[in-house]
């Protein structure tokens, strides 16, 4: 398995941002697809979840400044998508699509399961940091399912004991 | 049928650029660069392709909407966001024919005279846009894509564009606004994105399907494209199957075929022990169909005249097993979480429903319950609201009231009263400063 953890960089570290020399660069590129500035601001925000982790609000207000907008209106963007993270998230975030295909399909027993087992509902995390729970809404591959997304990837086909599997492998990578 | 858009599944390296050319990839663009682009549209538009993102529109037909004298820049977006419940299938054609949709972007761009073209994929396909990434790279390095496509003098560049997690921005304007870098609100139409589209221009948004559709009614011609299926209802039409069926997944089969065909022939029927219950036609939004209407055409005009959508031909099955009040209020969360808000029938009423299903649900139900919901489908319908996300949550929640009454019934007969709510009592702070009571 390659699902690579998430590394939240502390807020502490985020009040103020500058963006280093290659994310500038990446940037710059990124402003090449589009006529303008703006359009360019969720794969900024992409750009810089995946540097940070999240989008802390040192973050929104160095995005904004770079493309010109204001931090209020950058803020209502993160805030209207689902994906952007306003608070650190634990290394693997675990969402479960709760929607009607997965739901009938084992969707609901597996989050029942996953409830027991980290001790954690939906939005919480477990202490040591490693997992955090998720709802989410369907998530387009209704035909496997039932589905679960860890952070960038997707685990299809699950039953519990598969999914435990891949829990036990991830816990075991907290070590490593 | 043989496969067209699903041709390269099960093929080693099938979203390699070379596997692609080797099996006569980029043979319908070459063929579209010949002609004029008025006469590409033209051949779409005898092909009577239809919308595969859901509405079923004629493809042709949106394409001569762009105003032909607009000095342009025009664009093309490919809609990939596939967020509709019970539809995977633009990621099965991405995953595995990422070319096929590369050449039938660059077709339709062509054929609206467009320069620029986005694919706009939901943010959770992180890997899928990473394949089309490579695929665009590809393409790009050998001259297929860039300043000379093909060497023809015709400039095209295709970027990709991620999502950000929500459901609204497969809606075109709510796409148009999200690739502008705001939030998904839907804009209202008139103007229509034709005309002002995104960035102010004349814009064709197409689904990944309509697209994938576009090389081969190039290379065999719209003749060949309107023999499969009937009139009005043609081609190739990936249908996605998931809840209670033994092989759930995606089947290309031609247009029109029934949903018997597809369930029971296809997907070897429902689980052992059960029977079928009722099934959504085309994704959640459609209104939902019962076990007896089986034997319905699976195309536009036969669902249209069934009382549902073929939609985007996300097929759900649900066997005896579901119980249809929960199956509602699954979907009223999936709406009340996915309205964007901005329009007051659609933000409240997804909500209030939700609630309501909640209650019956959790065994409150009250008498009054379904008629008051079918009271809030109505308002959020039929143009209250600014897009059609008003109506996706209306239809199949009125549709579930109307065609399974006794279920509902049956959860109301056994409920209890809510006990009541206990509102938290807040210690008053006073009068407000300057406020004489009066």
């Amino acid at each position: 398995m390659t699902t690579a953890a998430i590394h939240a960089v502390p807020a502490e570290q985020l009040a103020t941002v500058t963006f280093d020399a290659s994310t500038e660069e990446r940037i710059a590129e990124l402003l090449t697809h589009y006529p303008t500035r703006r359009a360019a601001l969720l794969p900024v925000l992409w750009l810089c979840q995946q540097r940070y982790g999240w989008i802390a609000p040192g973050v929104i207000e160095a995005v904004a400044a770079r493309l010109g907008e204001s931090p209020a209106f950058v803020q209502g963007v993160v805030t209207f998508y689902t994906m952007f993270y306003t608070s650190p998230p634990a290394r693997f975030v675990l969402q479960v699509c709760e929607t009607l295909s997965c739901a009938v399909c084992g969707g609901a027993e597996l989050v029942e399961h996953l409830k027991a087992r980290l001790g954690i509902g939906f939005g919480e995390r477990t202490p040591d940091g490693t997992f955090q729970l998720v709802g989410v809404q369907c998530l387009g591959a209704c035909g496997s399912a039932p589905v679960v997304q860890i952070n960038d990837d997707y685990f299809e086909n699950l039953t519990i004991d598969t999914l435990d599997a891949i829990l036990d492998e991830l816990s075991k990578r907290k070590e490593a | 049928m043989e496969p067209i858009l699903l041709r390269a599944r099960g093929v080693p390296n099938s979203h390699s650029l070379d596997t692609y050319l080797a099996a006569g990839g980029y043979e319908g663009l070459k063929k579209a660069l010949a002609l004029e682009p008025d006469a590409v549209t033209k051949e779409v538009l005898d092909s009577e392709l239809r919308g595969r993102g859901g509405a079923g529109f004629p493809t042709g037909r949106k394409w001569t909407f762009v105003p032909r004298d607009h000095p342009g820049p025009r664009y093309l977006i490919c809609n990939a966001d596939e967020s509709e419940p019970g539809t995977f299938k633009d990621r099965e054609i991405i995953e595995h024919d990422p070319h096929l949709l590369l050449e039938g972007i660059a077709v339709a761009s062509y054929a609206i005279r467009a320069n620029t073209a986005y694919i706009y994929i939901r943010g959770e396909f992180v890997r899928w846009a990473a394949i089309l990434e490579q695929a665009i790279a590809e393409a790009r390095a050998r001259g297929i894509l860039g300043s000379e496509v093909l060497g023809s003098g015709y400039g095209l560049d295709i970027w990709v564009h991620r999502g950000a997690g929500a459901y609204i921005c497969g809606e075109e304007t709510s796409l148009i606004e999200s690739l502008e870098g705001k939030r998904g609100f839907p804009r209202l139409k008139p103007p229509f994105p034709a005309v002002v589209g995104v960035f102010g221009k004349p814009t064709v948004v197409n689904n990944v399907e309509t697209l994938a559709c576009l090389p081969s009614i190039l290379t065999r011609g719209a003749a060949w494209f309107a023999s499969i299926g009937r009139p009005r209802n043609t081609g190739p039409k990936l249908y996605c199957v998931s809840g209670h069926v033994r092989r759930p997944g995606v089947y290309e089969l031609p247009m029109g075929v029934t949903f018997r065909e597809i369930i029971e022939e296809h997907c070897g029927g429902v689980r052992d022990g059960h029977r079928l219950k009722a099934f959504f036609p085309g994704g959640s939004s459609a209104p939902v169909m019962t076990a007896d209407q089986i034997d319905v055409k699976a195309d536009f005009d036969a669902c249209a005249e069934a009382g549902s959508m073929l939609g985007s031909g996300g097929v759900i099955v649900l066997d005896d097993s579901v119980d249809m009040v929960e199956a509602a209020a699954n979907l009223a969360h999936f709406y009340a979480h996915e309205s964007c808000g901005q329009c007051t029938p659609c933000r409240e009423g997804s909500d209030w429903a939700r609630d309501i299903l909640d209650r019956i649900v959790a065994g409150h139900g009250r008498p009054e319950d379904p008629q008051t919901l079918l009271r809030i489908c109505n308002y959020a319908s039929q143009g209250m609201t600014i897009c059609p996300l008003g109506d996706a949550f209306a239809l199949p929640i009125s549709s579930i009231v109307k065609k399974f009454p006794q279920e509902f019934e049956r959860h109301i007969a056994a409920a209890t009263p809510r006990p009541p709510k206990k509102l938290p009592v807040l210690p008053w702070a006073g009068p407000r400063p300057g406020f004489d009571g009066r």
